[in-house]
């Protein structure tokens, strides 16, 4: 199909942005990479006046490494994540995870921003952030505030964006020597959204796992912890009984509702082989 | 009525200025205002890949780009990179191998074929299937299109020793 008919604008600057959100309210969309919106515009889901491009403003995109914390701009595309030596380095989680983000051809153009505030509940890199406790910088005219990616998804699509606000970048603490990563996720085809993934991160001593962020994907209505999960395993050796234990857990901590291919059985008995599989991994 | 930009990009290698639709997207500009349908439209929502062109020598959906958004940069096309030679020989191994049967995905394929071979010679034949998930063929099953690319990488790897 073919998009209803909109304007288009690219301006400069940020402000410029601001402006126009202020001035056009929800009738507009911020257009970033648009690997989403122009599905969405196409399929006529959505079917907004004026498009914004804000790929034209400086100083959105890149990957910058301080104090302990990665920051990556919202306009920075799947691949240089991909590519990232930094990212390689610092967030193998998130290294892992962006090889599941869709195809090479929509890696190219696709954006972390644009990932993050369109909040599907199905894609990789909020439930990274959320195991990873990242934060969100948002900015709007004259203000920027930052939000903890485990307050800032709320549910299907919805986030704490507020009308005229961006999401500019992520900051990612880099954790500590002894953590480890494993993200995996069962899609129908390689690169279709989940149907059910998982993102963990664990420290890992002595055979024991503590601090373990067990988010998943595909779940719920946004990414979500399995906490009860992850306060059984703490501090325990990750062996099999511990492994079997955790998974019992989950049908408390997963809300996994039926979509139009799996009914919640069937997702619950994947996201139990997925942890298990996840956790092996951390061990191993 | 829908508004309209006046839109520059470099087309195969030729610079081409149009008034151009906002709402129009990139394969839809290609095929109906310069006429080059080697890019196909299919799902347009990127689902298929059979759309996959070049911008700026990385390769993208062509109906996830608006016309506008390609404005000021060179966009490649199974047109030109048919004319210039660069794809012979994948050409040539695709029909060597059976790898096409109706040809409906196989601009999108070679596109995808194309950009895998110069990125990644050493790809497995896991990864040329890892590479090619994000472009569909209903007739061949693919086993053909991955054998033809496998040739293609050895052939590349052999002459360059």
């Amino acid at each position: 199909m073919k998009a209803a008919s909109f304007s288009y604008v690219k301006p400069a600057a940020l402000n410029e942005v601001f402006d126009l959100l202020a001035r056009h309210g929800d009738r507009a969309r911020v257009l970033a990479g648009g690997q989403s919106l122009l599905a969405s515009l196409n399929l006529r889901l959505s079917a907004p006046e004026l498009l914004i491009d804000i790929t034209g403003v400086p100083g959105l995109a890149g990957i910058t490494v301080s104090g302990g914390t990665v920051r990556i701009g919202a306009l920075t595309t799947h691949r240089q994540i991909e590519r990232s030596p930094e990212v390689a380095r610092h967030l193998p989680l998130l290294a892992q995870a962006v090889r599941h983000v869709a195809h090479v051809a929509i890696r190219n153009v696709g954006t972390f921003g644009g990932s993050v505030a369109l909040a599907d509940p199905a894609a990789e890199y909020p439930a990274c952030a959320v195991a990873l406790d990242a934060i969100l910088v948002l900015a709007g005219r004259g203000a920027e505030r930052r939000v903890r990616a485990r307050e800032f998804f709320r549910g299907l699509y919805d986030t704490a964006l507020q009308p005229g606000e961006l999401v500019i970048a992520g900051e990612f603490p880099v954790s500590g020597e002894a953590y480890r990563s494993a993200f995996l996720e069962l899609a129908r085809r390689r690169g279709d959204y989940a149907i059910v993934g998982i993102a963990a991160h664990a420290r890992l001593a002595a055979g024991r796992i503590s601090d373990a962020r067990l988010a998943f994907l595909g779940a719920a209505s946004k990414p979500v912890l399995a906490l009860r999960a992850a306060a059984l395993l703490e501090g325990r050796p990750l062996d099999a009984q511990a492994i079997a234990a955790a998974q019992a857990t989950l049908e408390d901590d997963l809300e996994l509702p039926a979509d139009l291919y799996s009914s919640r059985a069937t997702k619950l008995q994947l996201a139990r082989v997925l942890l298990g599989r996840a956790l092996g991994a951390l061990n191993g | 009525m829908d508004q309209t930009l006046l839109t520059t990009l470099i087309v195969n290698g030729s610079a081409v200025t149009r008034r151009v639709p906002a709402r129009q997207h990139l394969s839809d500009f290609l095929r109906d205002e310069l006429g080059l349908t080697g890019s196909h439209t299919a799902c347009e929502h990127g689902a298929c890949g059979a759309c996959t062109v070049r911008v700026d020598g990385a390769i993208v959906r062509g109906c996830l780009m608006l016309a506008v958004q390609a404005n000021g940069r060179r966009v490649d096309t199974i047109e030109g990179l048919s004319d210039s030679g660069e794809l012979a020989d994948l050409q040539a191994a695709f029909h060597r191998r059976n790898a096409l049967q109706c040809g409906f995905c196989t601009p999108g394929m070679l596109m995808a074929a194309q950009d895998l071979v110069t990125t990644r010679p050493e790809a497995t034949r896991e990864e040329i299937r890892e590479h090619l998930s994000g472009n569909l063929c209903r007739c061949t099953g693919y086993q053909a299109i991955v054998d033809a690319i496998d040739d293609v990488l050895a052939q590349r790897r052999g002459a360059k020793t």
